[in-house]
């Protein structure tokens, strides 16, 4: 199914510093699903040219044959790992998009190339065969790797543990089987990316599929049985070595964002809530010797809130927590993007300094209690969630939900969609476009950028 | 003999040409030497990736050498020939075949087996099957120990010349031209290799007739 080209993939850069001078994005993929599950899911193609009439706008859709597939996120068949000196395959072509269903366990594989504003399904892979081969259910993160595609998966097909990686052919998308020949103590997954410079492969910790399809269970978070911990692996040998708890009292440490230069051995984690005051914060780990270290280097307090204005979950606490759910990191390793999605705050920090990072700019869209608006809309709800870097790292580009049972705890009153786009000032500080606020009738979550991103691609050279 | 020079000169440029492609060694050594910034990392990777090549070429080079001591020369050629066009036939099916379980940490050992694997895979030996057959050596009797010595020079003069070569284009692009070059001047030969794989298979099948 792979195509060969006589050049390497121009979307391909050898370094991150070479990438950020990409050309601009003007058309970005977003998947949407439908929290009813009664009509198919979807991936759409936005116009994202600011000279374009149709900025901000959907260009193309396309569907898939199945509904309550829960798109939430996906990734490209290949990319400027595919330079890599050790498993080099610098001719396979940029144009898949494998779009997993967290729920349904399906991988959905769209071609983009022969129209990129409307993406042609192509290819699916049954849950049954991500069962079959590597005994993984309920796909999540996708990263294109020097060998292979890799997948996070959260859990077993019964729902329980454990859940890991599998890898899938880049040629003919065979699913592989499983990528750990030794898990060590590794039980809960969630997201995994890696250092290529060090060897080196890091998974964080969720829940088991049973612990969050039905929404958060408030016994379990108040016990700290979800995601705690962070894993270490040795990324070639697929073994695990070292396993990095955060205490009981971090409760889903999400998203993982290594430092892009494949020379340094540091990034950041994101944990969702502490027991101990709801706050979200931001972890670094790096390496120290020969052993991985993690300290905490930012904190986001819980904001005091009337419990008319929290819904059932939250009254108890008088106060709404930020819940930070995603986080990214621009190419130059400089800026670091979180949302908190229960405050509706985007913020940015400079993290040339990754052990003192310095906040930068912060804005506000939506949020439990304040409900931001933007200049092109009434009060919003949902918060900034998915967030995506571009290259040239001036660009971010937002959505609002987060996993459709947990959005209604959080936001009973039903998400209402949108996607926009916000400026990042290049010594720092952030504005609202303007132009690009779009709402969608289905729920949005994760955005790729063509050509590649700020979470898309990895590099083997500095 | 005036056709005794050729054998030779194919050899160093078989060597030059696996010298100069991204994928057989320079561009490891490149990476290392990023990562470590610094260009001994780059110089130091060097050697082991030319001892791996010549592994897998030393590989082929005996074999023939033993084929040719023991079985008449019309059967080695076919033999030759029939694994060139097979094994080209292969590789246009699956050009993209590397080796799994390497990473950018490796040691010499490491390296110099990943080397090893990557020039197997490429065949690289494989071609040096016809021209060995055209060397004077193989064409009457000789003793064994005539014919290793000379198998040896010739494996010897192709990793010297490849060693060369790569070691000019990772200092050059380590020093002056970036990894950029790559997005430019990688020019995928699979292609272009099976072919030539498959054509001199057909070549020595037909000196063999």
């Amino acid at each position: 199914m792979a195509t060969t080209l006589l050049r390497p993939d121009q979307t391909f850069y050898p370094s991150p510093r070479l990438a950020a001078k990409a050309p601009v994005e003007t058309l970005a993929y977003m998947v949407t699903f439908d929290p009813t599950r009664k009509k198919p899911d979807g991936l759409l193609t936005l116009d994202v040219d600011p000279k374009s009439a149709g900025f901000g706008k959907e260009v193309g859709r396309a569907e898939v044959p199945n509904v309550g597939d829960e798109f939430h996120h996906f990734g490209w068949n290949v990319c400027s790992s595919a330079l890599c000196p050790y498993a080099a395959h610098p001719h396979l072509e940029r144009r898949y998009l494998l779009v997993p269903g967290l729920r349904s366990s399906r991988i959905y594989i769209f071609d983009v190339k022969p129209n990129p504003k409307q993406p042609k399904l192509v290819h699916t892979i049954e849950a049954k065969e991500i069962a079959e081969r590597a005994g993984y259910s309920r796909p999540h993160t996708i990263h294109c790797g020097p060998d292979g595609i890799y997948v996070s998966a959260l859990g077993a097909p019964d729902g329980n543990a454990p859940g890991g990686i599998f890898v899938i052919d880049h040629d003919t998308f065979a699913v592989k089987g499983r990528w750990e020949l030794d898990r060590g103590p590794q039980q809960l997954a969630y997201d995994f990316w890696w250092h290529l410079g060090y060897d080196t492969a890091i998974t964080s910790e969720w829940g088991t599929p049973n612990m969050v399809e039905a929404g958060v269970n408030p016994e379990l978070l108040l016990a700290g049985e979800y995601g705690h911990k962070l894993h270490i692996w040795d990324l070639p040998k697929r073994r695990h070595r070292q396993e990095i708890d955060l205490g009981k009292e971090q409760q889903m440490v999400l998203e993982l964002r290594p430092a892009h230069d494949p020379s340094k051995a540091y990034g950041f984690v994101g944990v969702v809530v502490s027991l101990k005051d709801l706050s979200s914060s931001i972890w670094t780990w790096h390496l120290d010797g020969s052993t991985y270290k993690v300290e905490k280097v930012i904190e986001i307090p819980a904001e005091p809130a009337d419990p008319n204005d929290l819904p059932p979950l939250l009254k108890g606490f008088k106060a709404v927590p930020p819940l930070v759910t995603d986080i990214n990191l621009s190419l130059d390793d400089r800026w670091l993007y979180v949302s908190a999605w229960g405050t509706g705050e985007f913020l940015q920090f400079d993290v040339s300094d990754p052990f003192k990072p310095k906040k930068t700019g912060s804005l506000h869209l939506g949020g439990i209690v304040r409900k931001a608006a933007h200049p092109k809309s009434g009060p919003l709800n949902g918060g900034p969630q998915m967030v995506e870097i571009s290259r040239d790292g001036n660009r971010a580009y937002l959505t609002n939900s987060l996993y459709a049972s947990w959005d209604e705890q959080f936001y009973p009153e039903g998400i209402k969609s949108w996607a926009t786009s916000i400026h990042a000032k290049p010594e720092g500080g952030l504005s609202l476009d303007e132009g690009f606020f779009s709402t969608f009738e289905q729920r949005t979550h994760q955005v790729h950028l063509e050509g590649g991103d700020a979470s898309s691609d990895s590099y083997c050279y500095s | 003999m005036t056709s005794a020079w050729w054998p030779w000169a194919a050899l160093a440029l078989l060597g030059a040409y696996h010298g100069v492609n991204p994928g057989m060694g320079w561009l490891f050594a490149v990476a290392r030497g990023m990562q470590e910034k610094s260009r001994r990392a780059v110089l130091s990777s060097l050697l082991p990736i030319a001892i791996g090549h010549e592994a897998s070429i030393l590989m082929v080079v005996i074999a023939v050498s033993l084929t040719e001591e023991f079985v008449p020369p019309f059967f080695v050629r076919l033999l030759a020939a029939l694994v060139l066009v097979t094994f080209g036939l292969y590789k246009l099916l699956r050009p993209r075949l590397h080796p799994s379980g390497f990473g950018m940490r490796v040691g010499f050992i490491g390296l110099a087996g990943w080397s090893f694997l990557m020039s197997s895979a490429h065949g690289a030996g494989l071609m040096l099957a016809p021209v060995l057959l055209g060397l004077p050596v193989y064409a009457g009797y000789h003793s064994l120990s005539e014919i290793s010595l000379q198998a040896v020079a010739a494996a010897s003069l192709h990793v010297a010349a490849m060693l060369f070569v790569m070691g000019v284009v990772s200092v050059v692009v380590y020093e002056k031209v970036g990894v950029g070059i790559l997005r430019r001047g990688w020019f995928n030969l699979d292609l272009g290799w099976s072919l030539v794989l498959v054509a001199s298979g057909a070549v020595t099948l037909f000196t063999a007739l």
